[in-house]
């Protein structure tokens, strides 16, 4: 497969390893915010290979561990409803909420649809214009342009059925939280490729110089990571606090400006809850008032949500890089993928799933 | 976050005043949303997530880095043992 | 005044199913003279009792039974009635039986075409031709529009086992080889990709097909395999883990020998999906002492169905119960079951 292949050649993969190696002359600790990095990261064992003197850490770049508990418990209200035709990807059906799951919701007779672009829950919207259709537009930066889209081209045919429940989070505030906390020990960040194809690296050049750390637009297939792992290493090594692109073939310093005009458009900033993690300012996105009327929150006034969290759970200190899933005392006991506890158990790329699924160094 | 898969640009066409286009991946093929690409032509491979193109492939880029880490490679900074790498595992 | 009752005779030409066509009665009749019996007659279901009697030939017999759900149920490259008739004629072979008879029992949907009904019984009356194999007892039953989606099927099935075979998933041991008969994910992706919903199109067909000529070839040449297993609903991954597992062995493959099609490829990597996860419906995966191995891939590889069969690994002494890949990196990673249904991802 063209742009693939090649980035999984195992000989070029194993020359940036050799320099990595060559490079590194002192313990390194390395952020990859993205959980699809962290989900290639472990699927191709990547961390096995990397030199003990490298430690990477797994950041909070998945958008589904990272959805509050009552943007669950509303999702699941809102899917339970008759009227409703609820759509989502796939990544958010396993994820529990206080008491169940958006499965379970379908067992119950709720009408839940697997989509794969918001673009399909709208044409379920023109198809079904006596039901009421909402998606689930969770995502990082990434996904904004697809749910922009999705509510302009519903406001522009004027499809009136249709609503998206938002869960939006930004990169760079999270970051900034991070490198804020004296608990960080991370010393340089693969930043997330393919949020910024969507939005640029301009923002991190700002985060690079007030924290004095390297910043590196890194992909997602091994060759890709450890260019990225190599880049950063090589900025450390000189002490350089710079953003430097590894990912040149997708992303560029200003990004795609036709998205961000878009995303501007529909989207406003605002303060987010993290799961987790709390409350993060200006860290995500919700419709303007000239959409308002897309807004599921707003169109379905569920009240009475009571979220409760596992008092067991850490994925906050798993997603901010400060526990790693395997040291937590119920990972693989209380919290497992088929009774997780948290988000990170549940997501395909949350840390704690892909150490279960593929990684339990304990074992091997 | 951000599973996103090139694919080549087989065909454009417009769909609910939409550009749109048909994308092969590796035979087979997907509808994407071709708003956020408006330069791209027939050929030219881009990547996909959620059902949008979000990007070009830039092929000099990929090519120029390609070919400095196989310069890297033949300068012998590793020497394949003529099967897979050795496998340095715990 | 004479009341002169109006005879209400039922309508007798449809073209959907009705809730009598499960009722027992004329309808009922009708169904199985018109559908059933022109498709699948033979010896032991002509006389329509309400069992069938047969002798059973010498050796141990292996039962089996399947139901089929599938949705949708005519796919690229098949339809539910094959895999019904396939699937437990597969269950029979990999256990080294030799399928004799099977059942077929059908829950239908009031509403559903009666078309559509024939197209599926014809495949299961060429299926079972194809497998040497006949339906010799049955049963329809009808529930309200609604209750079943279509169509379900359920088919079980007798066989007899030769005298020297004895396949079974505790037989594992450490050295043996691991291999693969062909290419994986076909049918899984074949589905997944024809249902609505997803703005997909591709020409990945369902690998749907019988077994029992391949595996009796196999065990002519090499009686000695210790297990096989067609790698149905969780794919690959579940079948090394149930071997893994019931043999309390480890298992170990190689990332780089899985044989998979391009465009099932490339449908998984845009969905996200672990092609060792998706269902294969012709496929085997087979177990044998490492000394035997070429052999038997000489003799998958002398039909179409085997043509791509390779060893992908081997069983070990280490992690029993544990499967484990070495990556194309030289890294290792479990593979684990699927918890479940497999979903697209974007993340």
């Amino acid at each position: 497969m063209k742009y693939i292949d090649e980035y999984r050649d195992p000989y070029l993969a194993r020359t940036l390893l050799d320099e990595i190696k060559r490079k590194t002359s002192r313990q390194w600790t390395i952020m990859e915010i993205c959980g699809g990095q962290t989900h290639s990261i472990v699927r191709n064992g990547i961390d096995q290979l990397l030199p003990d003197s490298i430690k990477l850490v797994h950041g909070p770049g998945c958008p589904v561990c990272v959805t509050p508990l009552e943007s669950i418990d509303r999702a699941l209200a809102i899917a339970a409803k008759k009227e409703v035709i609820f759509t989502s990807f796939g990544d958010m059906l396993r994820v529990p909420g206080s008491r169940r799951d958006l499965f379970v919701v379908r067992s119950e007779g709720g009408d839940v649809r697997i989509v794969f672009s918001p673009l399909d829950a709208l044409q379920i919207a023109r198809c079904n214009p006596q039901k009421e259709v909402v998606f689930f537009a969770v995502g990082f930066e990434t996904t904004a342009p697809a749910n922009a889209m999705a509510v302009y081209q519903a406001a522009r045919e004027g499809i009136e059925n249709f609503s998206v429940l938002v869960s939006q989070v930004m990169v760079p505030p999270v970051m900034r939280l991070m490198l804020s906390s004296p608990e960080n020990s991370v010393q340089g960040f693969l930043a997330a490729g393919h949020v910024c194809a969507v939005m640029g690296y301009e923002e991190y050049e700002l985060l690079a110089c007030e924290f004095q750390v390297p910043i590196v637009p890194t992909g997602f297939e091994p060759v890709d990571l450890l260019a990225g792992i190599l880049q950063t290493v090589e900025l450390l090594e000189e002490g350089r606090a710079e953003v430097v692109n590894r990912y040149g073939r997708v992303v560029s310093r200003k990004g795609n400006l036709i998205a961000k005009t878009l995303i501007e458009k529909v989207f406003e900033v605002t303060d987010r809850q993290w799961r987790g993690i709390g409350c993060i300012p200006q860290s995500g996105f919700t419709l303007r008032e000239a959409f308002a009327r897309y807004d599921a929150e707003k169109k379905f006034n569920v009240t009475h949500i009571c979220s409760k969290e596992s008092p067991l759970c850490l994925s906050g200190r798993v997603l901010q890089g400060v526990l790693k899933p395997d040291s937590c005392p119920a990972f693989a006991k209380e919290c497992t993928p088929e009774h997780p506890l948290g988000a990170t158990m549940v997501s395909s790329e949350g840390a704690c799933a892909a150490y279960y699924n593929y990684h339990r160094n304990v074992m091997l | 976050m951000c599973l996103a898969i090139p694919g080549k640009l087989l065909k454009i066409f417009d769909e609910n005043g939409l550009k749109m286009g048909t994308v092969d991946v590796n035979g087979s093929q997907t509808k994407a949303c071709l708003e956020y690409v408006p330069d791209i032509v027939i050929g030219q491979y881009t990547i996909i997530h959620a059902g949008f193109a979000l990007k070009i492939i830039d092929e000099a880029e990929a090519a120029e880095s390609l070919k400095l880490w196989q310069e890297l490679f033949e300068s012998g900074a590793f020497e394949p043992d003529g099967g897979q790498p050795s496998p340095e595992v715990l | 005044m004479t009341i002169v009752p109006i005879c209400a005779a039922p309508i007798m030409q449809h073209e959907t199913v009705q809730m009598a066509h499960g009722a027992g009665g004329r309808l009922s009749q009708a169904l199985m003279q018109k559908f059933f019996m022109p498709n699948f007659h033979n010896f032991f279901l002509d006389p329509l009792d309400d069992q069938a009697k047969f002798n059973l030939p010498a050796g141990r017999t292996a039962f089996s039974t399947d139901t089929y759900v599938v949705s949708p149920i005519f796919f690229p490259g098949g339809n539910i009635g094959e895999l019904a008739v396939y699937g437990t004629v597969n269950d029979l072979a990999v256990g080294g039986a030799q399928p004799l008879y099977l059942s077929a029992g059908f829950v239908l949907e009031e509403g559903f075409p009666l078309a559509d009904l024939e197209t599926i019984v014809v495949s299961m009356a060429i299926a079972a031709e194809k497998t040497g194999v006949m339906i010799v007892t049955g049963d329809t039953k009808v529930v309200g529009k609604g209750q079943c989606d279509k169509i379900f099927i359920n088919t079980s099935g007798i066989g007899i086992i030769k005298n020297g075979v004895n396949l079974s998933c505790r037989n594992l041991q450490a050295g043996d080889s691991i291999i693969l008969s062909g290419t994986v994910g076909d049918h899984g992706m074949a589905i997944m990709t024809s249902r609505e919903g997803l703005s997909f199109q591709s020409q990945i067909r369902s690998d749907c097909a019988p077994l029992n000529g391949m595996i009796s070839a196999v065990l002519e040449t090499v009686p000695s395999v210790h297990a096989m297993r067609d790698p149905t609903r969780g794919g690959v991954a579940a079948t090394l883990n149930e071997l893994a597992v019931s043999s309390s062995v480890g298992i170990e493959i190689n990332e780089t020998s899985i044989p998979i099609q391009p465009d099932v490829r490339g449908a998984c990597e845009l969905l996200g999906i672990d092609p060792l996860h998706v269902a294969n419906e012709g496929k085997l995966v087979i177990a044998v002492a490492a000394a035997d191995a070429a052999k038997v891939l000489d003799v998958l590889h002398a039909s179409e169905q085997g043509k791509d069969a390779v060893i992908i690994g081997s069983v070990i002494a280490d992690h029993p119960s544990m499967v484990v890949m070495r990556t194309a990196f030289g890294s290792r990673r479990i593979i684990t079951l699927p918890l479940g249904e497999q979903l697209p991802r974007i993340c």
